[in-house]
This record gives C-alpha cells, structure tokens and sequence, in this order.
C-alpha cells in the first residue's frame, strides 16, 4: 500500500514543483531492515518518484561504510541532503519525517533546491561567523505541532554555513539516544553535546548559544 | 502513516507584501487566527488597506489535531482548515508579516503599534485578535523544569512517559485528554482538580474512568515542583484542610486553560479579571477606532466559528468606522 494517498501526492507534487536545483537524497538503510527503516525505505522511494528535480541513493549503513563515515551517518534510517553539485548541505534526518515533520521535510528540499527566503543581514553576520564545527541535534516526536520550526531553524543554520550539520532525530525510533540527551520534551536541540535548548526558538537564541561554545 | 502537511506554508506569498512603517493603514489587525484572518477577508473586500501582524498563521487552530464543529466540514485537520483561511485572504494585496509579535500599543487620533523588533506602525482602526496561549501554574520549579519533566503539550510529549509516573493539572477537557493518552502508556496518572467536579466532557469522564491505573485528587493543587535538572517531586495541597502532600512524579503535565494575549494593551483598553478585553456587541473596545474579536475578548465561548464570527463584526464596525470620519 502506497504511504501518500492521492490527495497529499497532489499535494506534495505541487509543492515539490516549486524546486529551483536539482536535490539528490541518499538514504541509509541496513541489511535487515527494521520496520522503520522498511518504512523510511518506502517514504524515500515514493517521493523521489514526485518530482524531476529529485534523485535518490539508497545506501547501506554496514557495507557501504565510507559512505556513512564521510556523511556522518552513524544510525539508520537516515536521509542525507546534498545539493545539485553534491555537495553535502549539511542537512540530515534521523528517522522518518512523518507527521508533522513532513513540513520540515518539504522546507529542506525547497530550501537545498535554492528557494528559500533571504535572512536579514544581521542574521546572516552572526551566521558567517562561525568558524568551528558544529553539530546540531533536533529531537522531535511526529505529533508535534511546534516541531518542525526548530528543525527548519536548525538546517537553515547548516544550509548556510559548511562548518555546521544539523539532524532531526525521531525520538521514538532513537529511545537510547533520547535517553542519553535525556529528552523529555520536544522540540529539544542538542548543540555540540554540551549546550541545549528546550521549545521552539528563533534563530538568534540558537545563535546565542552557539557563539557561547 | 499520517502526514501533517500545511500546504499553505509553501504557497509562494504573492500577494503578501512587507508592512510599511511610513504606510497610514486604514486597518491594522494583530494576530493572524481565525478571527484576525476573517478580520481580513471583509476588511481588504470593503477595499480597505490594511495591515496583518501576527505570531504564526493559523493560531490555535494549528495545535488542534481534528475539527468537527466548523460548519461545511464534517471532519477537517486543523492544518487543513489553516491553509484554507490563508488561500482566502491570500487573493488579496495584504501587508502581511508573521513570527513577529506587537509589543506596545498607543491609541491616538493615529494609532501606534510597536513590534518586538522596534518598528513602529500607524493605523486609523486597529483590530485585537491575538487569541489566547497556554497558562502557566507559576510555582516555583515549574519555570526551571520546563521541557525537563514539565510539559505543556500532551500529543508532543506523552510518549517520553511510558513506563514513567505522571501528574495532569486540570481536569477540562484538554486535562482529561491529556491523562487518557498517558493512562495508555504510563504506570501511573494522577489527575489534579482544583475545583469539587471535573469540568471536561462526560464522554471524556468517561473514557478516563475506564484505566485504572488513574486517581483523580479533586480540590487539589500543585505547590511547588522539585528535582534536580529533572522533575522528581510535586508537592501537592489540599484545598479544604490545607494538607500539603509530596508525590513522587516522573512528569507534570500543565493543562489548567488558557491565558489571553493581552498584555499590549494593558492600561489602553478596558479588561475583566481573567485580562480578556471587554467588547459591546459590535466588537467595540472603550477607545475609539480599536476593536477586538474573538478568544481575546470577553465574548462568552471559544470556538473558531465563533472567534470568525466576531472577526467579521469588528471589520465591519471598523469600516463604517472609517467611513463616518470623511
Ligand atoms: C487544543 C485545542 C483544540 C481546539 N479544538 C477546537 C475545535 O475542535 N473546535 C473549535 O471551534 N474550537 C476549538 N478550539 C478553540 C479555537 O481554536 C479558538 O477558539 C480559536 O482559535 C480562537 O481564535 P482567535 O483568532 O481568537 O485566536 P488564536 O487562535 O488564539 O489566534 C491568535 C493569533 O494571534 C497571534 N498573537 C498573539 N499575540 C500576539 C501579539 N502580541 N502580536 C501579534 N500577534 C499575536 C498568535 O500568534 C495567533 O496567531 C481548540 C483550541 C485548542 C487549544
């Protein structure tokens, strides 16, 4: 049975249309897959089928595992976003981004595909600033409404900044991760393991506790 | 699988343009629910410029999984019913800006309006549709535990409490569904009433009274929250003998209703005791040329056709407002 009934594949055609570059997912899976990954296998597929401008690579976390290393991928399901050149934009997600992440799922692509709305410059300052790696960790849950704001806040950060990687985690497919980072509210962003922030924030509160790293 | 989309979100915004701060609106409408959007629809149909500043679009609309009360819908997803509103008042040339919120308001034969980023707007009518946000408890732990075990948001939140020990505050209709998901999941669930009954729906009492891994405390509340980094403890009162009691608790889940966005206009307009600003029935606020609709206002009810209703009202008075003034 196809995930998209034929509304949201109306849907999802017309907003994915709306892509300016080409956008190229490679997804990570593992050999016996688990019901997520089956799933986030699916979700892939599927949608890579909804538009031109879409292409897809679907990897393995234990046989292809340079791959996983030069992406940063250490668990699976996961979706890595590159741009039309290839490069890496910096954006992962961690489980599927099903619920209300579909949203920030569609940003993503609009926004690697180079439709995205400019920042005002004195965002952008800050933004360039950054000269350290950073690695941020969104954790969320499909049934959160305030969710995918502080995903989208996370990946733009990344899209526009290389030193930056930003991944949404699925809470529920990663318990030991949650457990670790103990989340127990979401969204929760994890900043470089050391610094987090709880709700849905704007992009300079994220900004603030980058520059304190 | 289920998928949340807002289609509206991706809609190139044509015909939203930047609001303007050397722009005299005709209308200025704060908030972008269902009461500041119908607000919209009559206000740029009567020809009128006007201005739409707002937190988010859609307001508590976009929290609501499924609404079954909003006429021409049997069932819809509140995200649906979002997009739909935003495509209608889409079709017109609107000064559009959301993720930003009105910090201060002074009336005047011009009214000034400052957003939190320090610009200022003018309008010769203004309209208050700025709904209501979740309420705090405001005791001691609460503000430091927040998203460490305090939570705020039931369907966002609950599945990080399987096997865990749960307090709900409120017993209305978003307590008792609150402590029906995590009654589904959790060990246990103590549900926290301050007053003699609970207030929700029978069909919730219902439902709840079916786990029986739930108590509910009636004529309770909670004190204080404790723990280190990570809720531990609540302490628990009884209201009749004053009793203070500390129950161990993995989470405290915050349902206890809803706070009106007001306070931008405190000191300008007149307000009730709950800070709801007081109308007449034509949307009127005490202070010529601002009006005020839906969750906002003292008007009895929170509903989306209701809060759509008003809006409509307060356009409408607004605009023969602006027409007796020539
Ligand atoms: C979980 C839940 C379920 C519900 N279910 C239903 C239902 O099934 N049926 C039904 O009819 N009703 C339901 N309601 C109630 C309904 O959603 C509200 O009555 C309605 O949304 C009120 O509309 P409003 O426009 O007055 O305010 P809101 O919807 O509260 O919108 C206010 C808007 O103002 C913005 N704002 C706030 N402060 C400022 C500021 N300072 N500056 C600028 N903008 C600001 C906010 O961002 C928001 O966009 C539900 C509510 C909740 C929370």
């Amino acid at each position: 049975m196809p995930l998209f009934d034929e509304k949201i594949t109306k849907q999802l055609k017309e907003i994915l249309s709306q892509m300016q570059k080409d956008v190229k997912l490679v997804f990570f899976t593992q050999e016996i897959e688990c019901q997520t990954c089956r799933d986030a296998h699916q979700f892939t597929n599927e949608l890579a089928g909804l538009s031109d401008k879409l292409s897809l690579e679907t990897l393995n976390l234990v046989i292809d595992k340079d791959q996983a290393a030069k992406y940063a991928v250490d668990k699976v399901p996961a979706i890595v976003v590159l741009k039309d050149d290839g490069t890496d934009s910096g954006i992962r997600f961690f489980g599927i981004p099903g619920g209300y992440e579909i949203n920030s799922f569609l940003s993503a692509l609009l926004a690697v595909s180079g439709r995205v709305e400019p920042l005002p410059p004195a965002v952008q300052a800050r933004i360039s600033k950054i000269d350290k790696p950073v690695h941020i960790q969104v954790f969320v849950t499909p049934t959160c409404p305030y969710c995918p704001g502080a995903v989208v806040t996370a990946h733009r950060l990344a899209l526009e900044n290389s030193h930056v990687r930003a991944d949404m985690v699925e809470s529920n497919s990663f318990v030991p991760l949650s457990i670790k980072y103990q989340v127990s509210g979401v969204p929760k962003t994890v900043i470089n393991e050391t610094n987090d922030l709880v709700g849905a924030q704007p992009i300079t509160a994220l900004l603030d506790e980058i520059e304190k790293l | 699988m289920e998928f949340n989309l807002s289609a509206g979100l991706f809609v190139a915004e044509q015909n939203f343009l930047p609001v303007e701060s050397q722009t005299l609106y005709d209308v200025l409408i704060i908030g972008g629910g269902p009461a500041g959007m119908t607000a919209a629809v009559y206000t740029l149909r009567k020809g009128l410029s006007t201005a739409l500043v707002t937190g988010n679009v859609g307001g508590q609309m976009t929290e609501t999984a499924g609404i079954e009360n909003y006429l021409g819908y049997r069932y819809i997803n509140g995200n649906e019913l979002v997009d739909k509103f935003r495509e209608q008042v889409m079709q017109f040339g609107i000064a559009f800006e959301s993720s930003q919120k009105v910090q201060r308001l002074e009336p005047g034969p011009v009214h000034q309006v400052t957003l939190e980023d320090g610009r200022v707007l003018r309008a010769k009518t203004v309209i208050i549709a700025s709904g209501k946000q979740s309420k705090r408890l405001n005791i001691p732990g609460e503000k430091e535990l927040a998203g460490h075990g305090v939570a705020y948001c039931a369907i966002c939140d609950a599945p990080f409490y399987a096997d865990k020990t749960v307090i709900v505050v409120g017993g209305g209709n978003s307590g008792l569904g609150a402590a029906i998901d995590l009654a589904k999941i959790a060990t246990h669930v103590t549900l926290v009433q301050r007053r003699d009954r609970l207030t929700g729906d029978q069909i919730l009492i219902d439902k709840l009274a079916a786990y029986d891994n739930v108590r509910i405390l009636l004529e309770h509340e909670p004190r204080e929250i404790r723990g280190d980094g990570h809720v531990e403890r609540v302490l628990i009162a009884d209201k009749k003998t004053g009793e203070e009691q500390e129950l161990p608790a993995d989470g405290i889940f915050v349902e206890v209703g809803l706070l009106p966005n007001s306070q931008f206009a405190r000191g300008v307009v007149e307000m009730n005791e709950y800070n709801e600003i007081w109308v007449d029935c034509f949307c009127r606020t005490r202070v010529p040329g601002i009006f005020a609709a839906g969750d906002v206002t003292t008007v009895p009810y929170k509903q989306i056709i209701i809060a759509c209703g008003e809006g409509a009202k307060a356009a409408l008075t607004a605009a023969d407002y602006i027409q007796n003034q020539k």
